[in-house]
């Protein structure tokens, strides 16, 4: 399969990016790893007339910690993620997440950045950014925006960001002491996006869950935020009869559709499942195990 | 619509093209430069029968824009054998039957050849890791294994 006609551009800084989404407007797409935008458009779901192709603007592939925040740039790629000392060590959510997405071929090119942007529900990187409480940069014609990843879905293949802005950064809070986070997917196989899916991230402060963050994959038209589960859990102890409370909570906040995955009620047991397991995980890396 | 002219190194030699923006990757090497060792298989990004190494690192070329690669270096099946002598893996791949049909095996020796890049050693868990993007729908994962363990141990 071919896609079709369309015209691409590949600027060589960010003004040149920005300045043909300005001429372009939402005729255009932003080309980064493509493995989800170039599928999309061999199979006719997208038909974009214009490629803006911002691969080779240099400066933009770093994953690094700078001023308690950890940084993400635009073309981050999966497998950079993966293998990166820094993540693996200290934020060890984001290695499970890149591990499971797509298949290590796909990862060599697949951005972090184009995983959020893509605003796919059945993408992984949502609910662990959606934890983690990410922020994401995104400079447009006139100026630079931070939209926290909470306000950043707004639909099924929709996200906050305009067709004159470039997401260019994901910045994400580093790890407070006694913090710990994990992510659970339920794939078919290799390769298949989430039957369901569940971030967890928990700062525990002299015993007691200061603070939870929970995100759920593939389990609506658009990546969930399970606050309901998140309020509850602040205050509790980190035990195995409060997760698995916290586990309904998080479900009951999925709102899955019915396909060759599984059931609408095998999806929301699953996610429920996947929340338990995660938090579980969680809390054993925020204790140090 | 837009026309780009694409210069690229293929298995060590430059090779330029005037490509159509739509142009995928696996189709300039097909078409445009004759370099059929790289299959197509489902062409939606999932069995790795078109894989390359662009830069190094294996990709899937049915999801590469031709002219993506301008300025870069693509590797196929067809630059693994230097001066008339097999690379380890294939010669890996004769010796461990590690193809029946042999419609995987272009993606499935880039693949091994990279990983044997950076992993000297690797154990059967490590291999069907970094294989899991390339099909084989003989199922003879097995003797790919072996045959990716055999050229491993004639490059040490």
């Amino acid at each position: 399969m071919i896609p079709p006609s369309f015209d691409y551009h590949a600027p060589r800084t960010l003004p040149e990016a920005l300045a043909l989404l300005g001429q372009f407007g939402d005729e255009a797409k932003v080309l980064s790893g493509g493995q989800s935008l170039l599928p999309m458009m061999k199979l006719r779901l997208a038909q974009p007339a214009h490629l803006v192709d911002i691969g080779r603007i240099p400066g933009l592939d770093y994953i690094k910690e700078e001023g308690g925040v950890l940084k993400i740039g635009a073309l981050a790629r999966e497998a950079s993620l993966e293998a990166s000392e820094i993540v693996r060590s200290r934020y060890p959510i984001l290695a499970d997440t890149a591990a499971v997405i797509a298949d290590p071929l796909v990862r060599n090119l697949a951005t972090v950045a184009g995983n959020l942007a893509h605003g796919d529900p059945a993408n992984d990187h949502p609910a662990t950014m959606l934890a983690l409480g990410a922020e994401v940069v995104a400079p447009g014609p006139r100026d630079e925006r931070t939209i926290p990843i909470g306000q950043f879905f707004t639909g099924l293949f929709t996200t906050a960001l305009e067709p004159t802005e470039v997401l260019t950064e994901i910045r994400i809070p580093a790890p407070p002491p006694g913090s710990g986070g994990a992510y659970m997917k339920l794939e078919r196989k290799v390769g298949d996006f989430a039957t369901a899916g569940a971030a967890a991230f928990l700062v525990i402060k002299g015993g007691v869950i200061d603070r939870a963050g929970i995100g759920l994959t593939n389990v609506g038209p658009t990546p969930i935020k399970a606050r309901e589960a998140e309020t509850y859990l602040a205050g509790k102890k980190p035990e195995d009869a409060v997760f698995a409370e916290a586990g309904r909570i998080a479900a009951s906040a999925a709102k899955p559709g019915a396909d060759r995955r599984g059931s609408v009620e095998y999806k929301k047991e699953m996610a429920r499942v996947l929340t338990v397991r995660a938090l579980k995980k969680a809390a054993q890396r925020a204790a140090g195990r | 619509m837009g026309r780009h002219r694409v210069h690229v190194t293929v298995n060590g030699t430059a090779r330029e093209a005037e490509v159509e923006s739509r142009l995928l990757l696996v189709h300039l090497l097909r078409e445009d430069f004759r370099l059929t060792g790289t299959h197509i298989g489902c062409d939606t990004t999932h069995c790795g029968a078109c894989t390359v190494l662009l830069d190094g690192r294996p990709v899937k070329s049915c999801t590469v824009l031709a002219a993506q690669v301008d300025g870069r270096r693509v590797t196929t099946v067809e630059g693994l054998e230097k001066d008339g002598k097999l690379d380890p893996i294939q010669d890996g791949f004769m010796q461990e039957h590690g193809l029946q049909c042999g419609f995987c095996t272009p993606g499935m020796m880039l693949t091994s050849y990279a990983l044997l890049e950076r992993s000297k050693n690797p154990g059967e868990d490590e291999i069907r890791h970094a294989i899991s993007g390339n099909l084989c729908r003989c199922t003879g994962y097995v003797n790919i294994v072996k045959a990716v363990q055999h050229a491993a141990a004639k490059q040490r």
